[in-house]
Formats: C-alpha cells, sequence, structure tokens
C-alpha cells in the first residue's frame, strides 16, 4: 500500500507509466476532502495531488487564472480575494458535510467533482469557468486541451470533460479557469412562512423578472432554524439573493417586494449576515450534523422537485431544503436511504439526477451512488472511459461497478 | 486552403449512389430526398462560399425516427454522413463530400415547449436562433447568445459550433446557455443529455457534444435558458488615438468590476469602412473605437456609464458620446453590425479570420498584423470583441486575381499562428471545419490530437460522421486504442511516497 505524492509532471506521468506496467488500479486524490463522496474504491495505491501545487498565472486584468491540481481551493479563493475577485461559480466546500474540516478542497477535485454553489443558477458550475487543461491519461501519456482565453472552439473541449468526472478519466495536472470581479454589495430578502410549492412559485416569479437574482433557496421551517446561528427562527425562509453595485441592488430590492407583495412580509439581510447564510446553504450545513445518515443531492427542474420532497413525505422521514430556484434538493433521510423510491419519483417528475452524496460505506458499496444512466448512454459512458484509460487504473469504480 | 485535400471520395460507395437514395427515400418519402445535381446546387457550400462540393445526396428528415433510421442505414452500410442546419458556417463545417449523405436539419423547425416558470425552451434544432427570442420576447424574455448571423443560422448549428455572439462576454456562449439536447448517435441510438434540470449525473457529454462541429451525432432536440431581458441598454462611442489606449481602457474597465453587455473594437479601416456605409457618426480621426453597451435596472446603467465615461477619459479617450435614446444606441450599433458587408463595399472578397487572444497582447498583434499586410500586399480590418479577445480580421482580396485567394489564406493563417504564438488559439467562435483543419497541429501536438481523436471513436469508431472536418488526419480507432507499455522500469524511488 503506497501513497505516491509527484513534485512534477514528469513524476506524475511516471507514475501512471508504473501503475500501468503492474497493472495496479491507484485512487486519485487531491487533499482527500471528498475521499468518502462516491463508491469506496478498493485499490492498493494512492496517487496525491497535494505536493503539486501553486498558481502558474494569474492575470486580473485578463480574468484568467491557472495552477496546478494540488493548490488549496482555500488559497486560490483568498489570493482571488485580495484583487477583489472570485470563482463565480462557488465551489461549494463538501468538508463539513462529510464529517471532515471545512476549507480542504483542491483545485483538481474541484473540477473532478464539478462544483458549483446557489449561484449555480445565473454563473453555471465548474464546467462553465474551466478554459483549459493538461491531464496524464490512463495511457500515462500527457495532453492538453483549451487554453487561457475564454472564446475558444478549437478541437474538442476536453476540459469540460473532466469535469464531474470523478478522477476516472485521467489526473488533471494544472487547470486554467476564468474569473470574475466578486459582488460588490449583497442584499438577501427573506420570505417567511411559505408552503414549499408556495415558494417553488414565489422563487419562479422573481427569477423570471428583471430583478436580477443570483440565487434563491427555500428553507422549510425546521431547516431554517439551523442557520446563521437561528437568526432565522424556525419560519419557512425563502431567500432571494440580489448582488451587485449598491444603487442596483437596493432598486432591485425595491422591484422585488412590490411584486411579491402578496406573499407576505419580507425581511431583508444584509453583507456579512447574507454571505454567512449563502455559505451555509452551499454547504448543506444544516445536515452537516456529524452523523453518517443518508444524505442525497437531488437535480430537476424547480418546479418539479417539491412534488418529489411531498411525496416522499408520505412514505419516509425525510429532512428537506431546496437550492437553485426549488431544482436543488438536498435531502436527509433518518433511516434507509430509500434509493429506488428517491429514483423512482425523479423520473416521474421530468427527470433529473439523484446522487447519494452521503452514507456509510456499506451503502455506498451497495448502492448506485450516482444516478444509473439508460443503457445506450451507460454504453457511451463505458466507452469514453475506455478511451482515457483503457486499462481501467483509475479510481475503478468509482461512479459506477465495474466501470 | 486552396490546396485543401479531402479525405478520398470511397469509389464503392458511389458505386452503389442509386441503391442508397432508394433507401433513402424509403425512409423519408415524397420529396425530402434530393438527388437531382441542379437541386442539390443549393447546398454544394456553406457559409464558407470558396469550397464547393455536391454531396453524394440530399436527405431532409422530419422526425427522429427518420434520422435514426438514416443513420443506422449509413452505420450499418457504411456511407458517411454530414450533418447540415442553415449552411451559414463560416469554417466549411458543413461543406458535403462526395461519398456523404448530407443531412438537413431545416425541417426540424417547431418549437416544442415554452416553459417560463422553469426559464428553458424546448425547440427542434432546425429553429434559427432569433427564432427562439421571437418566440418569447412578448413575455419579456430572450435568448441571450446571439451570433450575427442570427436571422438565419439553426440552434442546432449553434450547438455544433459553441457559437457566440455580442453578448457573450457577460452571458456565456452556447456551452453556457444550452441545458439538455436529444441526439442519435451514428449507430441509431438516441440518447438524452441534461434536461430542465442543472449538469450531469455523470461524465459532461453536453460539453463534449457543444462544438463537436457535427462529428460525435445528429442533434434532434434542444433545450435552451431563456433570461428576462434586461430592463435598459446604453452604449458608449469611445475613441481612442492608439490601440494600446483603447486596449488599457477595456483592462481597466474590467478591473473595476465591471462586466459590459458587450464591448466592442474597431481598427482604422474597419471604422473608416463602416462610416461610409452606414454614416453611424464614428470619428474618423482616431485609430481605436470602442462601442461600450450596459444593460440593467436604469439607475445601474447610469451609475455605471459614469464610471466607464471615467475611465475612457482617463485613458486618453479623444471622443466620447453617450447614447441618449434607443435610436441612438441603435445607430452606434449599427455600424459595427455592418462592419462585414461595409467591408464587401470596398473590396470584391474578404475572408473573415477568427482567431482569440489575451487582451493585452492587441496591440503586439496589431502590429504583427500591420507587417503581414504589407509582406502580402493585402489590406485587413479588424473588428474585435474586445471584452474576451476574440478576433476577427477581415482580410480584403480579390477572387478574380489569380493567386489572390491563396495569398489571402497564407495571409490569415500566418495571423492565427501569431494569435497562438502570443497565447492565444486558432478559432473563438467559428469552429475549425475544414478551414482551420490544418492548423490544428500549431496548437496541439500528436498526443492531445490523438486524445481528442479518441473521443470521437466513443462516439462514432467508423468515423462516417463528417470526416475531412476538424482533423488534420482522423487515425483509425482501432490503431488509437493499442497501448504501448513499458514493462521493468524502475518504479521511480525518488517520487516521495508514505
Ligand atoms: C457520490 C459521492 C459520495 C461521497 N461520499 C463521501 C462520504 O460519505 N464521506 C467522505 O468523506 N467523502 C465522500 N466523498 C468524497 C470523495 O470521495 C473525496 O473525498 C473528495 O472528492 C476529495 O476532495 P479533494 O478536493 O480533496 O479532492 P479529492 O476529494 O481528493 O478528489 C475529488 C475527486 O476528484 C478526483 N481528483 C482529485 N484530484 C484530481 C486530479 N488532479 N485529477 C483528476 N481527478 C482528481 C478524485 O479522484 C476524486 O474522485 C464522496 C464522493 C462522491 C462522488
Ligand atoms: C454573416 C455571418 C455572421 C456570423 N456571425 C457569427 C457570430 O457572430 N458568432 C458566431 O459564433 N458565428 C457566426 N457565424 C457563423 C455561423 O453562423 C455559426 O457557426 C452558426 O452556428 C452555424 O449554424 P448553421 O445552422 O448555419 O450550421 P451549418 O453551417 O449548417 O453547420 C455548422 C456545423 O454544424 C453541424 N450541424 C448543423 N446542424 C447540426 C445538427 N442538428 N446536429 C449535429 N450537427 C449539426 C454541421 O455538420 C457543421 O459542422 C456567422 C456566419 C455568417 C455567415
Amino acid at each position: 500500500m503506497s501513497t505516491f505524492t509527484p513534485q512534477s509532471e514528469d513524476e506524475i506521468v511516471e507514475t501512471v507509466q508504473w501503475a500501468l506496467s503492474e497493472e495496479a488500479p491507484v485512487e486519485i486524490i487531491g487533499h482527500g476532502s471528498k475521499r468518502e463522496l462516491g463508491r469506496p474504491l478498493q485499490t492498493e495505491h494512492t496517487i496525491a495531488l497535494s505536493s503539486y501545487s501553486g498558481v502558474t498565472l494569474y492575470e486580473p486584468d485578463e480574468l484568467v487564472l491557472s495552477a496546478k491540481a494540488g493548490t488549496s481551493l482555500a488559497e486560490l479563493e483568498a489570493l482571488l480575494a485580495a484583487s477583489g475577485q472570485a470563482f463565480q461559480f462557488e465551489p461549494m466546500d463538501y468538508g463539513p458535510l462529510l464529517g471532515k474540516p471545512a476549507g480542504k478542497g483542491s483545485l483538481g477535485g474541484l473540477l473532478s467533482a464539478n462544483l458549483c454553489g446557489p449561484r449555480r443558477l445565473k454563473a453555471g458550475s465548474a464546467r462553465d469557468h474551466v478554459l483549459g487543461v493538461r491531464v496524464v491519461s490512463g495511457r500515462g501519456e500527457l495532453f492538453k486541451s483549451g487554453g487561457r482565453v475564454v472564446k475558444n472552439v478549437t478541437g474538442y473541449d476536453l476540459s469540460k470533460g473532466m469535469a464531474n468526472s470523478w478522477g476516472t478519466l485521467g489526473i488533471a495536472t494544472e487547470i486554467t479557469f476564468k474569473v470574475l470581479p466578486a459582488p460588490e454589495t449583497e442584499t438577501t430578502l427573506v420570505l417567511r412562512g411559505l408552503a414549499d410549492d408556495e415558494a417553488a412559485r414565489a422563487m419562479a416569479i422573481a427569477m423570471g423578472s428583471s430583478g436580477e437574482v443570483a440565487s434563491a433557496a427555500h428553507l422549510p421551517g425546521n431547516v431554517a432554524s439551523r442557520v446563521i446561528g437561528g437568526l432565522l427562527q424556525s419560519n419557512a425562509s425563502t431567500l432571494l439573493r440580489l448582488e451587485g453595485f449598491a444603487p442596483s441592488v437596493a432598486d432591485r430590492a425595491e422591484m422585488l417586494k412590490k411584486l411579491l407583495l402578496s406573499a407576505g412580509e419580507i425581511d431583508v439581510l444584509g453583507g456579512e449576515t447574507s454571505r454567512n447564510l449563502w455559505r451555509e446553504v452551499r454547504d448543506v450545513m444544516p445536515f452537516a450534523d456529524g452523523t453518517e445518515s443518508p444524505v442525497w443531492r437531488v437535480s430537476m427542474a424547480p418546479m418539479e422537485a417539491y412534488k418529489l420532497v411531498a411525496s416522499l413525505r408520505m412514505g419516509a422521514a425525510v429532512d428537506a431544503f431546496y437550492d437553485w430556484q426549488g431544482g436543488l434538493v438536498w435531502l436527509r433521510m433518518e433511516g434507509d436511504p430509500e434509493a429506488a423510491a428517491v429514483r423512482a419519483l425523479v423520473a416521474k417528475y421530468g427527470g433529473g439526477h439523484a446522487t447519494l452524496v452521503r452514507a456509510p460505506i456499506a451503502l455506498r458499496a451497495a448502492l448506485p451512488v450516482f444516478e444509473p444512466q439508460p443503457a445506450p448512454l451507460a454504453a457511451l459512458s463505458k466507452r469514453l472511459k475506455q478511451q482515457f484509460d483503457p486499462s481501467g487504473i483509475f479510481n475503478p469504480g468509482r461512479m459506477v461497478a465495474g466501470v | 486552403m486552396s490546396g485543401l485535400v479531402m479525405p478520398k471520395p470511397d469509389e464503392a460507395t458511389m458505386s452503389r449512389r442509386a441503391a442508397i437514395v432508394a433507401a433513402l427515400r424509403e425512409i423519408v418519402p415524397g420529396e425530402g430526398v434530393v438527388d437531382a445535381t441542379n437541386e442539390m446546387r443549393v447546398f454544394e457550400s456553406d457559409g464558407l462560399t470558396a469550397y464547393r462540393q455536391l454531396p453524394l445526396a440530399v436527405v431532409l428528415p422530419q422526425t427522429v425516427g427518420q434520422v435514426s433510421r438514416i443513420l443506422k442505414y449509413c452505420h450499418e452500410n457504411n456511407v458517411k454522413v454530414v450533418p447540415r442546419g442553415s449552411g451559414t458556417s463560416l469554417s466549411g463545417g458543413a461543406l458535403p463530400l462526395e461519398d456523404a449523405v448530407l443531412l438537413v436539419m431545416t425541417r426540424f423547425n417547431r418549437i416544442l415547449e415554452i416553459d417560463y416558470p422553469n426559464r428553458v425552451a424546448i425547440v427542434q434544432p432546425g429553429v434559427t436562433n432569433l427564432g427562439i427570442t421571437k418566440a418569447v420576447e412578448h413575455e419579456g424574455f430572450y435568448y441571450a447568445p446571439d451570433p450575427s448571423s442570427q436571422i438565419a443560422c439553426s440552434i442546432g448549428g449553434n450547438v455544433a459550433e459553441n457559437s457566440g455572439g455580442v453578448h457573450c462576454l457577460k452571458y456565456g456562449l452556447t456551452a453556457n446557455n444550452v441545458l439538455g439536447l436529444e441526439m442519435v448517435l451514428i449507430t441509431g441510438e438516441v440518447i438524452r443529455l441534461g434536461g430542465k434540470h442543472l449538469d450531469s449525473e455523470g461524465y459532461d457529454f453536453l460539453g463534449l457534444v457543444t462544438g463537436s462541429e457535427g462529428l460525435l451525432g445528429v442533434v434532434t432536440e434542444v433545450t435552451v435558458r431563456i433570461l428576462q431581458k434586461p430592463t435598459t441598454a446604453r452604449a458608449l462611442m469611445v475613441g481612442f488615438p492608439t490601440s494600446e489606449e483603447a486596449g488599457q481602457c477595456v483592462a481597466d474597465i474590467i478591473a473595476a468590476g465591471i462586466i459590459p453587455g458587450g464591448m466592442e473594437m474597431m481598427d482604422r479601416p474597419a471604422i473608416h469602412a463602416a462610416e461610409d456605409f452606414i454614416h453611424a457618426g464614428y470619428p474618423l480621426d482616431v485609430e481605436a473605437l470602442l462601442i461600450i453597451e450596459l444593460d440593467g435596472p436604469a439607475i445601474e446603467v447610469d451609475h455605471l456609464i459614469n464610471m466607464v465615461e471615467a475611465i475612457g477619459r482617463q485613458n486618453g479617450a479623444t471622443t466620447c458620446v453617450i447614447s441618449q435614446s434607443e435610436e441612438e444606441r441603435m445607430v452606434f450599433w449599427a455600424g459595427r453590425k455592418a462592419a462585414f458587408p461595409a467591408v464587401g463595399r470596398i473590396s470584391p472578397d474578404y475572408l473573415c479570420m477568427d482567431g482569440t487572444i489575451p487582451r493585452k497582447e492587441l496591440p503586439k498583434v496589431l502590429a504583427g498584423m500591420r507587417e503581414l499586410s504589407e509582406k502580402y500586399g493585402l489590406r485587413v480590418a479588424n473588428v474585435f470583441h474586445a471584452g474576451d479577445g476574440n478576433l476577427h480580421p477581415l482580410i480584403l482580396y480579390d477572387a478574380n486575381i489569380p493567386e489572390e485567394l491563396h495569398k489571402a489564406e497564407s495571409f490569415g493563417a500566418d495571423i492565427l499562428r501569431l494569435c497562438v504564438k502570443v497565447g492565444g488559439v486558432l478559432t473563438g467562435e467559428h469552429g475549425v471545419g475544414v478551414e482551420k483543419r490544418d492548423l490544428m497541429p500549431e496548437m496541439f501536438n500528436e498526443i492531445d490530437l490523438n486524445q481528442q481523436i479518441r473521443v470521437k471513436c466513443a462516439f462514432d469508431d467508423k468515423h462516417l460522421l463528417n470526416p475531412g472536418k476538424v482533423f488534420p488526419q482522423l487515425h483509425r480507432c482501432a490503431e488509437l486504442g493499442r497501448m504501448h507499455v513499458h514493462r521493468g522500469q524502475v518504479p521511480f524511488p525518488d517520487i516521495p511516497r508514505f
């Protein structure tokens, strides 16, 4: 059992070539912050990118940043903040939910897990901001794709191909991202006491207005009490985040208050409180309870997701809250993960996908953690994997058993 | 490109033409199959008109079932297929092949669903880009990516090319605005990627397929994000004595945290051509002109206009006009939008290039272009998506002068090489197609290209879909699949492990 910590791109290539010659599957980790996510691996060896780190290019004027894959995300965010910039897609931190310390993720892990946050609605996820990659494939070859400019359609976009591949296609060694100015001001409007279906409608109205709402989430009463030190009390809270230049934020807040007059009283949270609230929503803090009780991450059409929750509640004890205008549901199950029921309801209400992001290891080994795909698509996924990693040495079985 | 070599037509396929046409007629009855030479003429080229080729036959299916059966037939019978939307590609992506069926998607022209609460529209691929906006604008919505060809180009073609437009700096490219696709693989299998929900359960096939230039599958349905139109838009027209100052102005605007809805630059030749044509009131004594549009709530736009004006003045702007009405804003844009036809007035022919560069390299690249212009004895005018570094040099030439097309193409290739040299890329939005195919090695080595072709192999291992495009050489998949493992190497004693 060895863990390799290569210090250079050449060493990463060498390590992979060695693994190939030994026919030894390897687990790829950045900092291992999301290691308990996905199907458990049984590889003898590990390649840890944590020592391959450092920023290789940061040009704030050009809105571009490149860094080696093992670079700590927390470090990068601090660097960007010093220039008033940010990853606009707000990568979440799985650490607290998975019972680990916060602030541990790596840049490679960010792309491999296609991280994002509440601003996903307006700004997209990691896949929407990645500009270029250097990757060591499962053939032990170093290839590059993309570049350092925003507009680029030269060849296939293998950078996006690496997104959400969970280390099963290749080892990203260096990644280039588009970065953007951090919003100058933020404010959150809080609608109180709405039921899930009413909240979905209110969020749809807000998102469909010219209010340029950056994030829209709904916390049912029992979840609302578990964020920002209980400030929201146990009163269902529908959150609308406005960002931008101060005069614009104030103007849009007024417009939205009028538009949503019929939804009842509206509270306003500013600055630091608003920022903390959205960070807690992003990192699923209401379910970061130190347990292993199953947690699902479900992505559906915004106007359908609450129906899934209502149906589930009839048969099981479940805690839920919504992000992305209602289209992202975080579900915490009291007992059994109810995988079959959850997935049947996703299919029934217009489709989407459900990922079992937290569960005891035995369950993650026994259940498909990622949404199973229809046969032709599953076969295509398998063929893609084969084209990148023909010997199946990278994270075997992490996403799908046998792939 | 005038020396363009396409894959050698397969004699066996050509000799089976009658049987192939008959099989297609069985799948798509009536006028859906075109095989008469004079009727196929309209399809012989796309927006890259320097190249023409009649296809083996043209088929215009109307249902997904028909597309599936056509592809299955072609797969089983080893017949090549070139997908085509509206045929506005500027890189020859839809250029027919002599031994390939041209699969034209224009009859897929229906809007299937508009869902305002979920803010998506589901459309067939032959619907035009502008057609989507037209269908939702009465509710105040629009589809954001806006290629200049939006009246004509199809959303399926936009997906295949990952098209952009003036507003992409703020609102993203096609890839960022497409949520779902239905597509048919060359085997005839139908797959669905994404939908009304966000992100993928597994590999990001949506990301791989967007921009794949018709080489991976045929798109039969597209789900796009629709957005509420900004309440206000105003534009500034700012002129500078040098392109360096204009470039610095762009950098300073972005450094101030402002992402304009659009930010376009024109150089002197482009300004003059546009002004002579449209009379937009462009200043003729400047080297570079910026048109900067700010959109959003009125109060925000006013706030930002003042900031941008101040930044312009600090950078030595000699003119700065702010639009006071919607009409005036449109006039500012009219010149820019007519830049291509304006150049068409001063030259019998022109080639439109499409490189992207890191913005700070603009002065160097413009200077390099001036030198090349002298070397080749051809004029060049530049329009530039300044915010994201996407250059459109228009090379002026006369196809009636022998060798001039060839000279223009060599000039264009040199410009693209220069773009790559300063850290940029060959194409920002028009695609590789046949036009930039042979320049791919300027950007990618053999390992890079082979890995891209392996993606193609996962979708189409017989290389039947749109061969001869994008890749200078399509290696056989079996060859690419071979592994060369070096056994018995010293397992790097020097790599730290624990
Ligand atoms: C469905 C699911 C459920 C999970 N459940 C749990 C759980 O219950 N408890 C828990 O502790 N963790 C869980 N994990 C976490 C996960 O397995 C890793 O711990 C976590 O991803 C590590 O984050 P990181 O940034 O440190 O990068 P890693 O966590 O080290 O890497 C994240 C992913 O990216 C890949 N990766 C990292 N760097 C690179 C690179 N340079 N190139 C290519 N790929 C790379 C990894 O192989 C991994 O698949 C789960 C993951 C998934 C997908
Ligand atoms: C005057 C003019 C201005 C332009 N301005 C811009 C601009 O501002 N920005 C920009 O990005 N582009 C621009 N273009 C280029 C062009 O309009 C775009 O590339 C457009 O997306 C092509 O769409 P189309 O329907 O015409 O596709 P076609 O030209 O028919 O085909 C283009 C490619 O897409 C493939 N394809 C088409 N439909 C499908 C389908 N259903 N399934 C699979 N593959 C398919 C074809 O095989 C081909 O490779 C401009 C072109 C012109 C002529």
